[in-house]
């Protein structure tokens, strides 16, 4: 039974179709990276999954009772609002003292409770979202392009967290990011969307497969590099295919993940 | 023992820093300054309907507040340029509301009690209406303030905790109108929206936590009611604008004791 399922999905602004006809379902334990250029719909896929983006059709069905962390992508704490990580860790829900420094030695940020929100690095303040979003003892923890704004062995090192975190508590995570190199190694399943869904599998089959080459062009090279070592034939990118985004058999690609 | 007019004057003062403190504090964080504005200058357009209607003043008062509190912020949730939007709309209900009050006949002499306040003129009725609306307010805030503080952080984390971000909105659009139709009758139509934002402005350099923040204000917009009624007698200055006064002057030595201590 699936922690958060999608049926044929499809968010419109202004008489424009951001996503059509998604279908997705995330398992327990299991971690789900949406992958998608800029402007495919990564984003409003996730706030549509949570319910902040009204649905033009489709349904989301979540399991009884679920508990959901979330972290989302951009969260400036103004500089006017006096906030130290302590009391941010307590919203909406209060949380003990011994709960926020767990949370906070989880994520390997002991000794900051009464730092200022907006004194924080940009890699600190990821944890502490990571963090208040672990308070909650999520069976599905949700992240909008976590290390956006982090430098390639932050990136490595938050990934390497989110690993650990569901190692330990079985969390299942979903989360986007356009980048592909670490995502692709610390993913179980890995989603290519562009509007709509282009492939899916598991990172291995989603790397080979022509509509996520089309979708990432170039930039893929270095990518399957570093997942693939001994990836050694050349690839031919512009073969036109895959840019077709109404492509039918797309959605049948790479489906060997059960 | 309220039938010295000092002490009722003083009361009000206190009630209206009880409302402005936490309430100023959230027009801080959530920038909406010119929110205030546009509000508060819709109160004169209340006092002239109420006046027309044979209303009493508060009714008026409120009701207009209220209602241009839930146009900007429906305005606002539309993604209009806020900015622009609310700069027409202070003005243009502070304009209109003086035209107004001009064909009500005989107001024309109390016209300066509205823009400015007449606290010192406060009768024990009007003390338990400052303190009524002044509990009202802090009632709302302190029942949503677990909500109103996330939805302030960031109204997607409100949303995916299972909380309704335009609720939130509408709890301070309400705790807004109220404050206003309480603080007109003490400092009056223009410097109600000062009265929000200097002692929380003040208040956020010596704050660690938004709470501390929000008591602080209250604390300093109380210090400035009561040091700015004592000017207002003793220099014979009008009352509204000596207590503001009083707030910037409180502002301006807690900014430089701040950077002192910073640097």
């Amino acid at each position: 039974m699936s922690l958060l399922s999608a049926q044929d999905l499809t968010v419109r602004f202004n008489g424009e179709d951001v996503l059509s006809g998604v279908s997705l379902a995330v398992n327990p334990g299991e971690i789900v990276t949406i992958l998608g250029p800029n402007g495919s719909g990564k984003s409003t896929l996730l706030r549509a999954l949570l319910g902040i983006v009204p649905l033009s059709a489709g349904q989301v069905s979540r399991a009884p009772d679920l508990r959901l962390g979330y972290v989302p992508q951009k969260l400036s704490v103004d500089r006017s609002m006096p906030m130290t990580v302590r009391r941010f860790l307590s919203l909406p829900l209060r949380v003990s003292d011994a709960e926020a420094t767990a949370a906070l030695a989880r994520v390997g940020l002991p000794d900051v409770e009464q730092r200022q929100m907006a004194a924080l690095s940009g890699g600190q303040f990821q944890r502490v979202l990571l963090a208040r979003a672990l308070l909650v003892r999520p069976q599905l923890l949700i992240l909008d392009e976590p290390t956006q704004g982090l430098d390639q062995p932050g990136e490595a090192a938050f990934y390497r967290l989110i690993e650990e975190v569901r190692r330990e508590t079985g969390a299942a995570v979903l989360m986007v990011s356009h980048d592909l190199h670490v995502v692709m190694a610390a993913s179980d399943r890995v989603i290519c969307l562009n509007g709509h869904i282009c492939c899916e599998g598991t990172p291995r089959v989603v790397s080979n497969a022509p509509e996520y080459r089309a979708l990432f062009g170039l930039g893929t090279q270095g990518a399957l590099a570093l997942y693939q070592h001994q990836h050694d034939h050349s690839h031919d990118h512009d073969h036109g295919h895959g840019h077709d985004h109404t492509h039918p058999h797309s959605h049948e690609h790479g489906r060997s993940h059960a | 023992m309220l039938d010295d007019f000092l002490l009722r004057a003083s009361l009000a003062g206190l009630g209206l820093a009880l409302a402005t403190g936490p309430l100023g504090s959230f027009v801080i964080w959530r920038r909406m300054a010119y929110f205030g504005d546009a509000t508060s200058h819709a109160a004169i357009l209340g006092v002239a309907l109420a006046l027309a209607l044979h209303l009493p003043v508060a009714a008026g008062t409120l009701i207009v507040a209220l209602a241009m509190a839930t146009t900007v912020s429906t305005l606002a949730a539309k993604g209009w340029a806020m900015d622009t939007t609310l700069g027409v709309l202070a003005h243009a209900a502070l304009a209109f509301g003086l035209v107004a009050i001009s064909y009500v006949p005989g107001v024309r002499a109390d016209l300066q009690s509205y823009l400015f306040g007449d606290i010192l003129a406060v009768s024990k009725a009007d003390l338990g209406f400052v303190w009524g609306g002044a509990a009202l307010v802090l009632g709302l805030l302190a029942w949503r303030w677990q909500a109103l503080l996330t939805a302030t952080l960031n109204e997607d984390l409100a949303h995916a905790s299972g909380l309704n971000p335009n609720r939130e909105r509408l709890v301070l659009t309400l705790a807004l109108a109220l404050t206003v139709a309480v603080a007109l009758k003490i400092v009056g139509a223009l410097l109600i929206a000062a009265m929000l934002i200097i002692p929380a402005a003040a208040a956020r350099g010596l704050a660690r936590t938004p709470e501390a923040m929000a008591v602080l204000a209250t604390v300093i917009g109380a210090a400035a009611a009561l040091g700015g009624l004592q000017l207002s007698l003793w220099q014979d200055t009008p009352a509204g604008p000596s207590i503001v006064t009083a707030a910037a002057l409180i502002f301006a030595v807690v900014a430089v004791l701040a950077r002192r201590q910073r640097g």
